[in-house]
């Protein structure tokens, strides 16, 4: 390994320092690289987006003799790319040795599994492709969590694995794994790259499939000798995929069908869900939504897309969505689902799910169309462009004469609104409410910050508790809950909007699981805060045994209270203010109401390092409304035992 | 449960199975045959793939195949406006005194003698599943040694072709 050449590379700083500097914290980041002087000021003067212009532009200039690596390298940055998290490791090498150079900031996380989740975070917080890297074997391995949330969830992240050389394929090599063939059901595509010349294509195209049609990740591995090779460098190179041509565009009789339907239905729901926020949709939805005056339910990976201060805003809907958004689903005679994929979080027992409604279903995947429930009127487009397009064929029918009246079942979902609002009770121990740390803290930090979290009650608490107003503000692991999600996200979401506050809010399971990225986070300068909501226990698991199972707490008690009674030390394990305080960051505990405001504001006010605020809440808190697992929608409880009246009859 | 048969045009590179059985099976499909070689263009290979499903589901995997990005195209052949035909090697006992009979039995079915020897007869038949069964129904009393057959392969009736433009109609657009 010697390749320390930069031919034909105009910006190469030779000789110049090229160790990262973190970003000010408020401020854009910093291009890694000292930059010529003309290219700083242009950055300096108009922000991110031109940092990656300019870095793609000069990245573009052709290039003979160089390494594979080196071509990687420029082929990053080339798309566009301003930051990747990862770990080096020895198949990947040879990349890390040009990528020292590179302005791309590379941000040196502490597990693989917190790379993924970063990119994921990054692409969430800001639309933009989020890039991780690994070496090959474990480190690949350890990507393949990541890669399956952000699947499942269709966030547009591109992962960079090392491989053992090409002759070492196949014969159980030190650190090889077929990370290809394993993560080939969680990706949208991989690649094992053959030869250092296809690089530049590669990447494109792997570019290309993550931020197109529905998003994904894509997975590139590339063999260590295939690093190490002498190629030569363009850009653009050819983009070759014959069989990926995703459809945007709607078709106009569909639309047309739907808008007639639209018009003439009695009570629509608009079932929003994260598509509308991946096609960046949520000013055509407002349109939609007050042209048909139908009220809209917000799933799970959809909130943010349609302002919660917004009238017709039901809530979101689901296993614990709200009675009125969950009901008005159940009543329904159309169901607009827009970007939603009737996923069983939300349907509940699907051959009772919604069962007068006809059916319009939009989405950008054909495959989900008809996938769990039959489609009356199926489009295949970008949310964006169908909902466009359907405000359109809507005005049609208007000046036709044709408008919808919904006055009786405004006058339905407003008495179930009033009847069943979200709330919640607190501990009878005295205990602090985790419901309400959770509302003061969306209350203090405001509809301008990001919310990341965890898996479990914590996270359907935030989703119910907090008040989303704009797109991108809210980023949960949906469809594969995975714990652990919320810390490494929220560093991906801070390293991307750096000037907005970003809180992960997490469980004391899930915080146990990747806590070790705030030591990156202090280091690396990404100042996100963090509410540890600590119920001593793996909450969600804990009020499945509450009331499926006897009250038998099988496994679920994490001593993070402290122990059980009657056992052991007195002591917190670990104790999280001080934990925090390990990996550089600001240790908070709050255990009162008194003092829930003031913890909150006095993290506010620390901008120049990571805060852990300790919330002590009690255990027994549970999250409400709830459909059990499997039962239907219609089954719903609006609290333990209490089964709301919807006044059959009168829908 | 109906027996379908798909002919799915992929892209010739490594993997491409890999994915196209793995999908099958991660949705609970069994796949009964499954054929792949070259086509007329160097770029494409054709997968002949026969499975049992109601029609739903298989509209389902129809469309996970359509989102693997390596696949070109894919129909399905209905069984009259196909021609659908499998490969059959056959090892059947043939001492001298039953060797007439296996001969006979060869000549109805229109297969070919392909090795000889003292104890038994290589029997190459082709045609549709069906008549490959007879021809095994027939040869099954008089012992067979060893067997081996390919999968289904299938190509539309008429002058259309699934490459060509305004050909067949794609599984894919049926319900859009």
């Amino acid at each position: 390994m010697s390749t320390t050449a930069h031919a034909g590379r105009t910006p190469a700083a030779p000789g110049q320092s090229a160790v990262p500097a973190g970003p000010a914290p408020g401020a854009g980041p910093a291009p890694a690289t000292p930059t010529a002087p003309s290219e700083a000021a242009a950055a300096a003067t108009l922000g991110v987006e031109t940092v990656a212009r300019t870095m793609a532009e000069a990245a573009a200039e052709p290039a003979t003799g160089i390494t594979g690596a080196q071509s990687l390298v420029r082929s990053l940055e080339a798309v566009g790319v301003e930051v990747a998290f990862g770990i080096p490791g020895g198949a990947i090498l040879p990349l890390y040795d040009p990528l020292f150079d590179s302005r791309i900031r590379h941000v040196l996380v502490r597990h693989e599994q917190g790379a993924g989740h970063a990119a994921t975070g990054y692409a969430q917080a800001t639309g933009r492709v989020g890039v991780c890297m690994a070496t090959s074997g474990p480190g690949a391995t350890n990507l393949v969590t990541p890669l399956a949330d952000a699947y499942m969830d269709s966030v547009p992240i591109v992962a960079i694995t090392g491989q053992v050389s090409s002759g070492a394929i196949g014969t159980d090599a030190f650190q090889e794994a077929d990370i290809r063939g394993i993560t080939m059901p969680v990706t949208k595509h991989s690649f094992l790259v053959t030869s250092a010349d296809e690089i530049p294509q590669r990447i494109a195209e792997a570019f290309h499939l993550a931020g197109t049609g529905r998003p994904g990740p894509v997975l590139v591995d590339v063999p260590k000798d295939v690093l190490q090779a002498r190629t030569d460098f363009s850009w653009p190179p050819r983009i070759d995929l014959p069989g990926y041509k995703p459809t945007t565009r709607p078709h106009g009789k569909q639309v047309r069908e739907a808008a007639a339907l639209i018009a003439s239905a009695r009570q629509p729901v608009l079932y929003v869900g994260g598509g509308v926020l991946k096609a960046g949709a949520s000013a055509e939805l407002a349109e939609l939504a007050e042209l048909t005056g139908a009220p809209v339910v917000t799933t799970l990976m959809a909130r943010g897309a349609f302002p919660d201060s917004h009238p017709q805003n039901l809530g979101m809907p689901g296993m614990h969505g709200n009675v009125t958004a969950v009901t008005a689903l159940q009543k329904a005679d159309l169901l607009v689902a827009l970007g939603a994929r009737f996923d069983d979080r939300v349907t509940g027992e699907l051959s009772s799910f919604a069962p007068n409604a006809a059916v319009v279903h939009a989405d950008i995947d054909p495959a989900e169309i008809g996938k769990n429930r039959r489609a009356d009127v199926p489009i295949v487009g970008d949310a964006k462009a169908t909902i466009a397009e359907l405000v359109s064929a809507l005005r049609a029918e208007h000046q036709a004469g044709r408008t919808p009246q919904l006055t009786a079942w405004w006058e339905q979902l407003e008495d179930w609104r009033a009847r069943y609002p979200l709330g919640y009770d607190w501990p009878e121990d005295g205990a602090l409410s985790p419901q309400y740390v959770i509302e003061r803290l969306g209350a203090i930090a405001g509809p301008d910050a990001i919310y990341a979290s965890g898996v479990g009650q914590h996270q359907m608490w935030a989703a119910q508790f907090i008040r989303y107003e704009k797109p991108g503000t809210w980023l949960n692991s949906g469809g594969l809950g995975t714990m652990g999600y919320a810390v490494p996200a929220a560093m991906g979401a801070k390293y991307g909007r750096p000037e907005t506050t970003v809180w992960a809010i997490d469980g004391d399971g899930c915080f146990q699981m990747t806590n070790q990225e705030l030591a990156t986070c202090a280091i690396e300068g990404i100042p996100v805060k963090v509410a540890v909501i600590n119920n001593g226990n793996l909450g969600m698991v804990r009020q499945w045994q509450t009331l499926f199972y006897e009250g038998r707490y099988s496994n679920t008690h994490l001593n993070t209270h402290g122990p059980r009674e009657g056992a052991g030390k007195p002591v917190r394990i670990p104790d999280f203010v001080t934990l925090a305080e390990a990996l550089g960051c600001v240790g908070l505990r709050c255990e009162s109401k008194d003092d829930v405001d003031a913890v909150i504001e006095k993290a506010m006010a620390i901008n120049d390092a990571p805060v852990v605020i300790d919330f002590i809440v009690g255990s027994d808190a549970q999250v409400w409304p709830m459909v059990a697992a499997g039962a239907s929608n219609d089954e719903i409880l609006a609290a333990r035992d209490v089964r709301p009246v919807f006044g059959e009859g009168q829908v | 449960m109906t027996r379908h048969t798909l002919s799915v045009l992929v892209e010739n590179k490594s993997g491409v199975l890999a994915r196209v059985s793995a999908l099958f099976s991660r949705r609970g499909f069994n796949i009964e045959s499954l054929a792949v070689g070259p086509t007329e263009n160097p770029d494409l290979s054709r997968m002949t793939i026969v499975a049992e499903a109601e029609s739903q589901p298989l509209e389902q995997i129809t469309k996970q195949l359509n989102k693997l990005i390596e696949v070109i195209k894919i129909v399905e052949l209905d069984g009259g406006a196909a021609v659908q035909r499998e490969l059959l090697l056959v090892k059947v006992r043939a001492p001298l005194a039953d060797r007439n009979q296996v001969l006979q039995t060869a000549e109805l079915f229109r297969a070919r003698v392909v090795d000889v020897n003292v104890d038994t007869v290589t029997l190459e038949a082709t045609g549709t599943p069906d008549k490959l069964q007879a021809l095994v129904a027939v040869l099954t009393p008089l012992g067979i040694k060893e067997m081996a057959q390919s999968g289904t392969v299938a190509l539309g009736r008429g002058p259309r072709s699934m490459s060509g433009a305004g050909t067949l109609r794609p599984v894919d657009q049926r319900s859009a």
